[in-house]
Parts: C-alpha cells; sequence; structure tokens
C-alpha cells in the first residue's frame, strides 16, 4: 500500500511539472515578445498583450515586473525586448527610445459636503503626516481628518509619496485602502474622510452622484483632460522603452498599445489614454 | 468489519477509489503547505524568525517584517466575534429545536441556512456602506475593530446556530422525554441535560465558526481600516494577516512577497492549532 501512496503522489507532482514544462515548450516555437518592468504598466500590458495575441496567433507576449529600473536594464542588457516604466527616460538613458501608451494621474477627493474647496502642497502633507488633524485648520468645520492611505505596494502610492517627497513610514494613517474603488465607498461615506486615487475612476464616479469631489492642485482642476495635455502635475506617463528604433513584431505591438484600438483597456484600469 | 466479512469484487475497486481520493485530499493539504514553505523560506533563511516579532514596524519595502499587530489583530477579531456570536447562536437553536412553534421553526431554520448562505463580500460591503457611518457617529473614522467584530460575528452566527442545532439533533429524544416526565421545566432540561449532553458538538461548531472567522478576508479588509497597529480601543482601525496578504500580494516583489507568504504560514498554523485543540477537548471530553 505504501508503495502505491508513493506512486500516486509521484504522478501528482510530475503531472503539475509536466504542464510548466509544457508550456514553456509551446513558446519557444512561434515569435515571442518578452516585457519586463514596472508594475505599474504590467498589468496595463499584459491585458494588450492578450488582445494581440487574439490578433495575431503566432506571437506569444511574456510580461514580467520588477519595476521600472529593471525595465530599463533588461532592454538595455537586451534581456527583454521591449522595457517597461512608469517614468520619462533620465538624462543617463537617452541613448533609449521611450512611446507612452497611457498616462496615469492621481487626485486628492474629499467628501462632496465638505466645504474645503482646494488644500495646498503643505497642508496635503501636514494633514498626511499628522501635523494637522483638524478641518478647522485648512479652512472646514471643526472636526477630525480621517486619512485614508494606499496599502504598500501600490504604484499610487508610490506616485503620491514620490510627488509630496513623502517616506511611508511618516504618513499617519485612519484608514488604508486596497483598490481605488474602496477609497471612493470611504470618502463618500465618511464625511471627515481625505484620500487619493486614480483621476480617471474619482472623476467617473463623481460624475454618477457618488458623494465625493475632486480637489485641485497647484490651481490646477484635477481632470481626465488635464492629465492627458499633462498639465496636471501630479501625473506621470506610462512607457514603453527599445533599444533602437523598433521594427517588425516590437514596432507593431508598440504601434498597437498607443493605438485607438486599446483605449478601452487602459479606461477599464483607470489610466487616461494619451492624445490620437 | 474487513476481517468477518468477504469482499466482493466491486468493494475492491470502491475501496481502491475512496483510498486514492483520501489521499488526493491529504497530498491536496501538503502540497499546500509545502508551497507555502517555499515561498517563504527565501526571507526566512534571511532574517531570524523572531524579527517577525520584534522588528519595529511593517514596512516590507524598507526590510521591517513585524507580523505581530496583525496577528493580534486577527486574534482579537476572532476572539471578539465568537464572544458575540456564541451566546446569540446558541439562542438561537434552542429557540427553533424547543421553543418555536411549528409553523415557525422550519421558516426560521430556512432562514438560518440562507443567511450562512450569502457570499462575505456582500456583509463587507454592508459593513462599509452602513454600518461603518452608523458607527462613525460615535467614534470616527467608523472603520475599526469593532466594525470588524459584528461583522464577523454576523458572518460565523449561522454556523453556530446550525451546527448547535445538529448537536441539538444528535440528543437522544428519550433524555428530553424523560426528564419531562420527571417533571421538570423545559429550561431545566435545556440546561441541565441537553446543552451538556451535546456540548462536544457545540464545541465543535465554535471551532469551525473560529476558523471561519480567521480565514475571512474580504469583508474584514472593507471594514477593519487595515492600519497595522495594536489596537488601544475598539474603535481603532487594525490590519488582519488575511487582509494584509489580499491588500498587498498583487503588488509584492521579492522579500515582500516572501513575506506575504510567512503571514499564510503563520495563519495556517493557527488553524492547526485550532484543530488540534477540537481534538484534544473532544477526547478530554469522553
Amino acid at each position: 500500500m505504501k508503495k502505491i501512496a508513493l506512486l500516486v503522489f509521484f504522478v501528482i507532482a510530475a503531472s503539475f511539472y509536466w504542464g510548466v514544462f509544457a508550456e514553456n515548450s509551446v513558446s519557444n516555437e512561434s515569435h515571442k515578445l518578452i516585457l519586463t518592468g514596472s508594475s505599474t504598466v504590467a498589468p496595463l500590458v499584459a491585458e494588450m498583450g492578450k488582445r494581440f495575441e487574439a490578433l495575431h496567433p503566432d506571437v506569444r507576449i511574456d510580461v514580467q515586473t520588477g519595476g521600472s529600473s529593471r525595465g530599463v536594464n533588461d532592454v538595455r542588457n537586451r534581456i527583454s525586448d521591449i522595457g517597461m516604466a512608469s517614468r520619462a527616460l533620465k538624462a543617463d538613458e537617452s541613448e533609449l527610445l521611450s512611446f507612452t501608451i497611457a498616462m496615469d494621474g492621481i487626485s486628492v477627493i474629499v467628501n462632496k459636503n465638505n466645504p474645503v474647496t482646494a488644500l495646498s502642497r503643505q497642508q496635503i502633507v501636514d494633514i498626511y503626516t499628522g501635523k494637522i488633524v483638524n478641518w478647522q485648520n485648512v479652512g472646514g468645520n471643526n472636526s477630525p481628518i480621517t486619512v485614508v492611505n494606499k496599502a504598500e505596494g501600490h504604484s499610487t502610492l508610490d506616485l503620491f509619496l514620490h510627488y509630496f517627497n513623502l517616506n511611508n513610514s511618516d504618513i499617519k494613517a485612519d484608514v488604508i485602502i486596497g483598490d481605488n474603488q474602496q477609497g471612493i465607498k470611504t470618502v463618500a461615506t465618511v464625511a471627515d474622510a481625505i484620500a487619493y486615487v486614480s483621476i480617471g475612476s474619482a472623476e467617473y464616479e463623481a460624475g454618477h452622484e457618488v458623494n465625493i469631489k475632486l480637489l485641485p492642485l497647484e490651481g490646477i482642476a484635477a481632470s481626465v483632460e488635464n492629465v492627458r495635455n499633462q498639465t496636471f502635475p501630479l501625473s506621470r506617463p506610462l512607457n514603453l522603452i527599445t533599444r533602437e528604433q523598433p521594427s517588425g513584431i516590437i514596432k507593431a505591438f508598440i504601434e498597437f498599445a498607443g493605438s485607438e484600438q486599446v483605449n478601452d483597456i487602459i479606461d477599464g484600469q483607470y489610466f487616461v489614454p494619451v492624445k490620437h | 468489519m474487513a476481517s468477518i466479512l468477504s469482499l466482493s469484487s466491486t468493494d475492491q475497486y470502491l475501496i481502491i477509489g475512496l483510498k486514492l481520493s483520501a489521499l488526493l485530499v491529504s497530498g491536496v493539504v501538503l502540497l499546500v503547505f509545502l508551497f507555502l514553505l517555499n515561498e517563504s523560506l527565501p526571507l526566512l533563511s534571511q532574517i531570524s524568525i523572531f524579527q517577525l516579532f520584534s522588528d519595529s514596524s511593517w514596512h516590507p519595502v524598507d526590510g521591517f517584517y513585524n507580523l505581530s499587530p496583525m496577528l493580534t489583530a486577527t486574534l482579537l477579531s476572532t476572539m471578539g466575534a465568537l464572544l458575540v456570536a456564541t451566546p446569540l447562536g446558541i439562542s438561537s437553536a434552542v429557540f427553533s429545536r424547543y421553543y418555536a412553534p411549528a409553523f415557525l421553526k422550519n421558516g426560521y431554520r430556512r432562514l438560518i441556512e440562507l443567511l450562512a448562505g450569502i457570499p462575505s463580500v456582500v456583509y463587507g460591503f454592508w459593513g462599509l456602506t452602513t454600518l461603518a457611518p452608523l458607527l462613525a457617529t460615535f467614534h470616527p473614522p467608523g472603520v475599526s475593530l469593532l466594525t470588524a467584530i459584528l461583522i464577523l460575528a454576523l458572518m460565523i452566527l449561522p454556523t453556530i446556530a446550525l451546527t448547535a442545532d445538529a448537536a441539538f439533533l444528535g440528543v437522544p429524544t428519550v433524555y428530553y422525554s424523560s426528564a419531562a416526565a420527571l417533571g421538570l421545566s423545559r429550561w431545566r432540561v435545556i440546561k441541565d441535560i441537553v446543552l451538556p449532553a451535546a456540548r462536544a458538538g457545540i464545541f465543535s461548531g465554535l471551532m469551525l465558526a473560529a476558523g471561519r472567522a480567521i480565514g475571512e478576508t474580504m469583508a474584514v479588509l472593507m471594514v477593519a481600516g487595515n492600519v497595522v497597529q495594536f489596537p488601544t480601543s475598539a474603535f481603532d482601525s487594525v490590519r488582519t494577516l488575511t487582509a494584509n496578504i489580499a491588500l498587498e500580494m498583487a503588488y509584492a516583489m521579492g522579500n515582500h512577497r516572501s513575506a506575504l507568504f510567512v503571514s499564510g504560514l503563520v495563519l495556517m498554523m493557527m488553524v492547526s492549532v485550532l484543530v488540534g485543540l477540537t481534538e484534544y477537548f473532544k477526547r478530554y471530553k469522553q
């Protein structure tokens, strides 16, 4: 009996491994595009890749995450065909080429019934670091502020921290949320809450009678339009990066990722499509 | 039995099938455990296990891996939910089995079964949009340990009620009728005869409910506030181990990802302890 048990165990284990190897061997037969880099861009590109594969049955798109820097390094070292970065290229990366496929912008939101209509950069920093704890101090009602922050690892958190020059450990949060929807629900139901979420989702919900409003930043209204024309300060480009002028299947994919055919995917992930 | 009755060939095929399914099920548990261990090792080989409880905070990206605030939150929310739901659940079972009029009995039991079938995300959503704002009028922000306890209590209530009901059903009718024949009051019979006779079953139900409360993710994620801290009051925001995995897994890489698997391992050990306790009490009672 023991022998049979052992045998069955190995058969099960082997079938797991067989599944893994079988998958690898198939992809070698056709064209394969490897993309590595930013974990913000990766889910977006993965969706685009699926649609691209459906249009080009002989192409396999392999998307791996590892941060924008890995995206740049891998494409430099020819480990990947295309890099993904959620930032513009730096000065020392100017030998590479970048193609913006979408914009990412975030907006500070408060409850619609909150009398506060704008917050300065310093006020937002003070609220998030616990130096201002009452709305009274920024021209609102006499009520404590409920600070809503994002969970570690989310790209909106990175962008927010980077823009306001903060460390996550400095932030004194009352509530921590996962996705944009949870943040919007929290602010819509908790009258004294402040949060930041992707502009795409905030603008959509605010336009559908959800109890939130988007605060302007540095005098510029938080809107998808202002992210698209690059005037809104709290935004960044999502880029694909190549070593040389793309050709063949790489060129086809980059053109596809920047075309109107994928706008619904970009909207679906609360990013903003670029101007066509 | 096998030694007394000879097995027909059909029996033998059946036995092979049964043994295979049993092996498969236990194999899956083993594989899950090995998988968790394998994914946890990259971190556990770099830091000492004590750092999971002695680090200054949970900032995995910066290399701080203190799990104890979240472990505390998981334990507190589970125990709180049990404290709230146990008396309610047992009372509900006593009512439906011994006090409810015949026409109400079946309808009431269906209602509890329905309650058990509601997906947890619905409880969470209700908690976030209704219960949290209500509690926020007493003490903002409304999402807190207390909110999590109440939502969890609501979720495990039907589990406790249904298992207690099944345990009452298992008490021989003759106990009840003999005691009634002695002229004892209905409450007296329930308190001194039925409840003690059914306690093993009730206890198993409580452990099952505790397991569900420990493992619940979505509902708690929506109502607990998710700040990593030791709560100083029931109105403080807390983050449970499961909520932590759900919040951070999608974006975690390297040691951060590994640390989340360590919390999964800790959860699995907690559930194992719970199962062990159940077994121990069952034996101890007999």
